[in-house]
């Protein structure tokens, strides 16, 4: 029976020069689903699946497991891990025109990755890559095939990205903050393309952002990450209506809205911990208004809730009393 | 000495035009690019602008120009209803110390070399403001208004983090008391929870020292949250300008509207929104009559043949469109 876990990640771990920026990582993907993962930066997101694809320089200590189908890849040698990467798991990052090669025509570099992962050669492998130019929503694919990166716009290469991604029809997807660069109507139709694809393809998306907005639209489930470690996980409509972490609610708090009153921010106290120097006990608890005096020596685990998320903390954010808090500061503050 | 009238502009810019010569490819000849197209604005004392537009659209070429750092081919401004003096001579200088500029990047404006102290303190020094010996009780003054801690005036730009090297980078824009703050992305580098204490500060300084304000950002949420009015740029022209609660609520615009509803919303599924087709345009090639007709949904033959002009719309609204109706005009048909 094949199992519905297509990667499963357990108690990953990542050091670099002794330094432990990566606490131990539980993630499951199961086939075609879109997980999202959001946090400050540094607190990990790329770390997760750079070290997952054995990605990360040599100076980078990575322990824990990462199985592909049921099968380990961490520690494998490079040809194991040379036919999971852009065959099986695939990813594209923030830059795209820092991945694609400037001195290489456009259709060559896709035709290329075609050759590698499916051995499609010839005019096989040509009429699939404008196929999938095409996919992507590059017009005039013919003409533009013998162009070079730097002659598309950045939403343009975004979409070659995502072109040569496909390339080798993989089971998931790693989009590292791919709509970060673009301006506002691009990076919209940039996810409009990344929900199209999942709906055709059926690839499992994990959808790297710190833009909550743009995670609810594209993903189903969630993981909040903080200093290196997950801190809450559940469903979108479960974090979004609910958040119990109080860093989590906190991120949803000190983002501006464009409807209702221009209220004051409520901004997180304090600034995100060096990897060196993490606090005693939850790494969030100088920035918590929840925090207690045992957040300062314990950590808390992540656990299982009624309601099937995960969550990491003692005191959590309880939802009908907080709110209704919040609701009459609201008021209070209008009325002023 | 007259005072400047609190009713009169505090800076007004008059049909700005800048044109740079840009090089089509490696080898292409170079080709002017209006980067700043006529463009009208003005700012009231105390009052924040807020400036929106895609990338390449013409904001920070407009902020510099505001304060007299890039020039004008066309067109003129005015700070406190006198001419803008040239870049460089002592009038200019003189003028510098009431008009500043916040970039987004703060450790390219910082100078790794010195503490965050002798920065801050560097305009009072160059514009004499304050005698030396007061100058540390200043800095520190400033340094609390925008929440450093004092102690932190010995430590190197390298040594804080990048929120804490913004509110360095403000502080020495208001070492010398200005009159008008022109903030260029000032917190698009930053993380949400970084992003909200830096707003807050900004929109706190700004009620209590009365600082005019030009914000440009691409963030929508950001500038609403900001912004007392908002002028939306598209191709070196502003298409819209309207109070910071109309514009985004209800923009008149096609491209307002399909900025507005390309903010994510949680929630709100992305279906629905209207998704521009097409690329951003090439200001070296600019589409003939309106714009941003090629990528306009509401497009017609008099979009592609005549300019729109911005014209009045409604009491302190306007907009550029052949389909949005001027306030002594019928729509076109
Ligand atoms: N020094 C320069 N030399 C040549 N062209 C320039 C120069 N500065 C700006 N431009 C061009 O002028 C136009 C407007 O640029 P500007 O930097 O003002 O845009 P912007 O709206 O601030 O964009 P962004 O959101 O990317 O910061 C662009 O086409 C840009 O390439
Ligand atoms: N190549 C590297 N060398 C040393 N430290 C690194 C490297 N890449 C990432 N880090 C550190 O690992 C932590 C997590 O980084 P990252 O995963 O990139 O964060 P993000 O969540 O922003 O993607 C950070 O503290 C970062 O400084
Ligand atoms: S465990 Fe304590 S400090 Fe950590 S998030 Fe929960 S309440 Fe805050
Ligand atoms: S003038 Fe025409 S093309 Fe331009 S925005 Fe209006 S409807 Fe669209
Ligand atoms: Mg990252
Ligand atoms: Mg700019």
């Amino acid at each position: 029976m094949v199992s519905n876990n297509l990667v499963e990640l357990r108690d990953l771990k990542v050091a670099f020069d002794g330094i432990q920026v990566l606490h131990g990582i539980d993630l499951t993907v199961r086939r075609g689903e879109a997980i999202g993962l959001v946090g400050e930066s540094g607190c990990g997101k790329s770390v997760t699946w750079l070290a997952a694809l054995g990605l990360l320089p040599g100076k980078a200590t990575v322990a824990g497991s990462v199985r592909v189908d049921g099968q380990e890849i961490l520690g494998t040698p490079r040809s194991v891990l040379e036919s999971v990467r852009g065959k099986r798991i695939a990813m594209i990052f923030q830059d795209p025109s820092s991945s694609l090669n400037p001195v290489l025509k456009i259709g060559r570099q896709i035709t290329e990755a075609l050759v590698l992962h499916r051995a499609l050669t010839g005019q096989a492998a040509k009429a699939e890559a404008l196929r999938l130019m095409d996919m992507v929503g590059i017009p005039d694919t013919r003409r533009r095939f013998d162009l070079f990166p730097h002659e598309f716009s950045g939403g343009q290469c975004q979409r070659l990205m995502i072109a040569m991604a496909l390339a080798g029809e993989p089971d998931l997807l790693v989009a590292d903050e791919p709509t970060t660069a673009l301006d506002a109507t691009i990076q919209a139709q940039i996810l409009d393309l990344l929900i199209e694809l999942r709906a055709e393809t059926g690839m499992a998306t994990i959808f790297i952002s710190h833009d909550l907005g743009a995670v609810s639209q594209v993903c189903e489930r969630a993981c909040v990450m903080y200093a290196g470690r997950i801190v809450e996980q559940g469903t979108i409509e479960a974090l979004f209506d609910n958040p119990r972490h109080p860093y989590t609610r906190g991120l949803f708090d000190a983002i501006p809205r464009l409807d209702g009153p221009r209220e004051r921010l409520i901004p997180i106290p304090g600034t995100v911990p060096h990897p060196r120097d993490l606090p005693e006990g939850c790494a969030f608890s100088p920035r918590c208004s929840h925090a207690a005096i045992d957040c300062r020596s314990r950590r808390p685990d992540l656990s299982p809730m009624d309601d099937g998320r995960l969550l990491s903390c003692f005191h959590p954010v309880s939802h009908s009393t907080d709110l209704a808090t919040v609701a009459a500061n609201r008021v209070a503050e209008a009325v002023s | 000495m007259i005072s400047h009238s609190a009713n009169a502009p505090l800076i007004e810019a008059k049909d700005l035009v800048r044109t740079y010569e840009v090089r089509q490819g490696m080898f292409g000849k170079a080709t002017p690019v209006r980067a700043v197209d006529g463009i009208n604005l003005s700012v009231m004392p105390g009052e924040t602008l807020g400036v929106v537009g895609e990338s390449g659209s013409g904001k920070s070429t407009l902020g510099r120009m505001l304060l007299g750092i890039d020039p004008s081919q066309e067109g003129e401004t005015f700070f406190e209803g006198k001419p803008m003096p040239k870049l460089g001579t002592p009038e200019w200088r003189a003028l510098r110390a009431k008009m500043q500029l916040v970039y987004q990047d703060p450790l390219a404006a910082l100078d790794r070399r010195l503490t965050i102290a002798e920065q801050i303190g560097e305009p009072l020094a160059i514009h004499k403001l304050v005698p030396k010996e007061h100058r540390g009780t200043r800095v520190a003054e400033l340094m609390v208004a925008v929440g450093l801690r004092p102690d932190q005036a010995d430590r190197y730009p390298h040594e804080l983090s990048g929120g804490q090297r913004q509110r360095v980078v403000i502080a020495r824009a208001l070492a010398s008391r200005p009159k008008l703050l022109v903030c260029d992305e000032p917190v698009s580098a930053l993380d949400v929870s970084i992003q909200a204490q830096v707003v807050n500060m900004l929109r706190d300084l700004q009620e209590k020292n009365g600082i005019a304000m030009v914000f440009i950002s691409h963030d929508l949420k950001v500038v609403r949250n900001m912004a007392d009015r908002v002028a939306v740029m598209y191709l070196g022209r502003i298409v819209e300008e309207a109070s910071s609660d109309v514009i985004f609520a209800a923009p008149l615009h096609p491209y307002t509207k399909a900025l507005v509803s390309s903010v994510p919303v949680p929630g709100k599924p992305l279906k629905g929104r209207v998704i521009l087709q097409g690329e951003p345009p090439n200001p070296a090639n600019r589409p003939s009559g309106c714009a941003f007709h090629p990528r306009c949904p509401l497009a017609t033959d008099i979009c592609r043949a005549s300019v729109p002009p911005l014209r009045q719309v409604a009491d302190g609204r306007t907009a550029a469109c052949h389909l949005v109706a001027g306030v002594d005009q019928p729509v076109a048909a």
